[in-house]
């Protein structure tokens, strides 16, 4: 992917690990549906430029996390301040403008629709033509078509999905659907990231793949990341910092050497009970 | 042999995005829409056949030109947006009396403000699409449920407000100018100094709405605000993650979709009916539209031209193939069979093939172009 990916030149200084500025701080959250205690008393930040594991065992709380920071769900307690900015719950299409993308542990991709036409979703807040101008086509919204296509064009080249372009995503193999969808994340040239499970059910090759582009997304555009993976290898390989979550309570927060010798953590994964 | 895209090589985004990428579609194409405006209207003065008596204009063509218009409002919104209406009759409804009220003049009495708010007659050709601007407001205050119900639910809202609909322009005789029959007739309708009485003067009308309303609607769902309503169809929460506002779209579909729905009841009322009672617009009407959508196929322009046509055609043929052949049927086992043919193809294709005819037809090109190889 070429760097005009990002029209607007924000000063992104190539690969650069997490140069300490705190993107995203999310502040003594707690969350529970009725009785279930989802998340309880988490704070963590993530800073920018990194890429930040949230693990734990299954049930652990983490996609709720990512529910609660991109306004999903709302929190009972606690505040999550982006950018500066600190807040309760917003609405999700909110949190979409301010530069909050994220994918699915399982695959949410619009079925009816192709690979290309999929993407340009993710366009969909960077293109101002009104719905008169859509309907005479021919002129100005067909150049703001052409040139949102270009940069569509540039994302597909780079997952390297180019032969499925006109293919409706419904019928595409998992992996590729998972490919599809980091691509309609990225079209919405997003400031933070937040993958569920990226490589859940892939096999080892498509793993090494999707890694891949995890690593060039950050290190292009320094895009930050936040990733939630089962696979501990590809967390130790891939992340800057981890944080551990286990029943709703964060139990251990720091590089992925710290993480790995912490006695919590593997109390947690082998299940000791406390 | 003659369908193969080889040697056309798309140098462009525009020509890869061109609503008919495929040279011989492009030609065909221009093939029909000549037939349509040209040839058409030579045979029919002429009374060649097929176009013997004005029956094939007057009760054939004209009717499916509006009511594949009509399809294609409704696809916008069930097919496209995925938000399931049973309310299309009354929206249709809405366009005609609104077009109807314009062109004969409305006249609101404000009493308690001791003035009244008064528009003179205006021309038909205004007063049809004020007829789907009325129906498109309406069509979004109505389309405020869909923010919080959505499948059997809102299917149930819009049914309700077909009954409502109904029920007003049968109780309100300010729609129908006090005429104590219930019924009212068109006025005359002009383009310019020209009187369009012929069923050919009122064919070209309707083909020319048909060809501008309909290109309009492919525009929109081939652009970004048709990826956002196929976005809602199909996955709601992730469309909001795109930024893609519920509220927008939603209403923008239903806004858009009544739009085109009142312009072909006005068009309906106007060009074909003449004389109408609220009945030509009940519930039967918004399941006839219902059926062309999910026949022709649910999310295509190109469905909503073939769902009109069967449903159209089918009872037609129903009856004169069995003359023909020598079977006398009667009427009332046509009728029954048109039901029986139409229901068991619904659940045929609702079980097999969602897409409809235009999926259908779509893989039939997708064959032809790889012929004579069988993948
Ligand atoms: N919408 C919801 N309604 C009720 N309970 C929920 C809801 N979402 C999550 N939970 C509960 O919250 C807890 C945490 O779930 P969450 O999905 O966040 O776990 P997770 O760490 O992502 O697990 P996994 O590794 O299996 O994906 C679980 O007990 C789950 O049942
Ligand atoms: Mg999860």
């Amino acid at each position: 992917m070429k760097a005009d990916v990002n029209p607007k030149p924000v000063a992104r200084s190539g690969p650069v690990v997490a140069n300490g500025d705190v993107l995203l701080a999310v502040s003594n959250v707690s969350l529970s549906f009725g009785g279930v205690k989802a998340i309880r008393d988490v704070s963590l930040d993530i800073r920018k430029g990194e890429i930040r594991a949230i693990i734990g065992p299954n049930g652990a709380g983490k996609t709720s996390m990512l529910n609660v920071i991109n306004g999903f769900y709302h929190p009972q307690q606690g505040t999550i301040s982006f950018k500066g900015r600190e807040r309760r719950a917003m609405r999700p299409y909110i949190a979409a403008s301010q530069g909050i993308a994220r994918t699915f542990q399982n695959v949410a991709l619009f079925k009816g629709m192709s690979t290309l036409d999929n993407i340009m979703t993710g366009r969909t807040l960077k293109m101002r033509k009104g719905i008169i101008q859509q309907a005479l086509y021919w002129g100005l919204s067909q150049r703001e078509e052409i040139q949102h296509r270009r940069v569509v064009e540039e994302i597909i080249d780079f997952l390297e999905i180019q032969h499925i372009r006109k293919t409706p995503v419904g019928k595409l193999p998992y992996g590729l659907q998972k490919r599809v969808e980091l691509g309609r994340a990225l079209a919405t040239e997003p400031e933070l990231l937040l993958l569920d499970e990226p490589m859940a059910g892939m096999n080892l090759e498509e793993k090494q793949d999707m890694s891949r582009f995890i690593l060039t997304v950050r290190d292009a555009f320094n895009t930050t990341i936040a990733l939630i993976e089962h696979d501990i290898g590809v967390v130790m390989d891939l992340s800057d910092r981890v944080v551990v979550l286990d029943y709703g309570r964060k139990i251990a927060d720091g590089t992925p050497a710290e993480v790995q010798a912490n006695q919590a953590v593997i109390d947690a994964y082998l299940g000791i009970p406390h | 042999m003659l369908y193969r895209e080889a040697g056309q090589f798309k140098t462009t985004y525009a020509a890869d995005m061109a609503v008919f990428p495929i040279r011989q579609d492009r030609i065909a194409l221009a093939l029909l829409v000549a037939v349509a405006f040209i040839a058409v209207p030579f045979m029919a003065e002429a009374q060649v056949w097929p176009f013997r008596t004005d029956y094939m204009v007057r009760a054939i063509l004209i009717p499916f030109l509006i009511l594949s218009l009509a399809a294609v409002g409704v696809n916008i919104l069930i097919g496209y947006c995925g938000q399931i209406s049973l309310g299309s009759g009354a929206f249709m409804a809405i366009g005609a009396y609104s077009a109807y009220k314009f062109a004969t003049g409305v006249h609101i009495p404000l009493a308690w403000l001791g003035t009244a708010i008064s528009i003179p007659p205006l021309p038909g050709l205004i007063s049809i699409p004020l007829g789907g601007l009325m129906a498109a407001l309406v069509g979004i205050l109505f389309g405020i449920p869909s923010l919080r119900i959505k499948g059997l639910y809102l299917a149930v809202a819009t049914l309700a407000a077909q009954f409502f609909f109904d029920w007003v322009f049968i109780r309100v005789k300010w729609f129908v100018n006090y005429n104590s029959s219930g019924s009212v007739s068109a006025p005359d309708m002009y383009l310019g100094p020209i009187h369009i009485n012929t069923p050919v003067e009122r064919y070209l009308l309707c083909l020319s709405a048909v060809v501008i309303f309909a290109t309009l609607a492919k525009n929109l769902v081939r652009g970004n605000i048709g990826r956002q309503w196929m976005a809602i169809r199909d996955m709601d929460i992730a469309a909001e993650l795109m930024g893609i506002r519920p509220l927008y779209a939603k209403l923008s579909a239903f806004a858009v979709s009544s739009f085109i729905v009142g312009v072909a009841g006005a068009l309906f009322a106007f060009m074909y009916l003449g004389a109408w009672e609220p009945l030509a617009f009940d519930i039967n009407r918004s399941f006839q539209l219902l059926f062309m959508v999910i026949i022709g196929g649910l999310g295509s322009i190109l469905g909503c031209f073939l769902g009109a046509a069967f449903i159209l055609i089918l009872p037609i043929m129903l009856d004169q193939i069995p003359h023909a052949v020598g079977i006398p049927v009667s009427v009332e086992t046509v009728s029954h069979l048109v039901f029986i043919v139409t229901g068991g193809l619904i659940c045929y294709l609702l079980i097999v093939e969602p897409r409809g005819f235009a999926r259908l037809w779509g893989i039939a090109k997708e064959k032809l172009r790889l012929w004579p190889f069988p993948y």
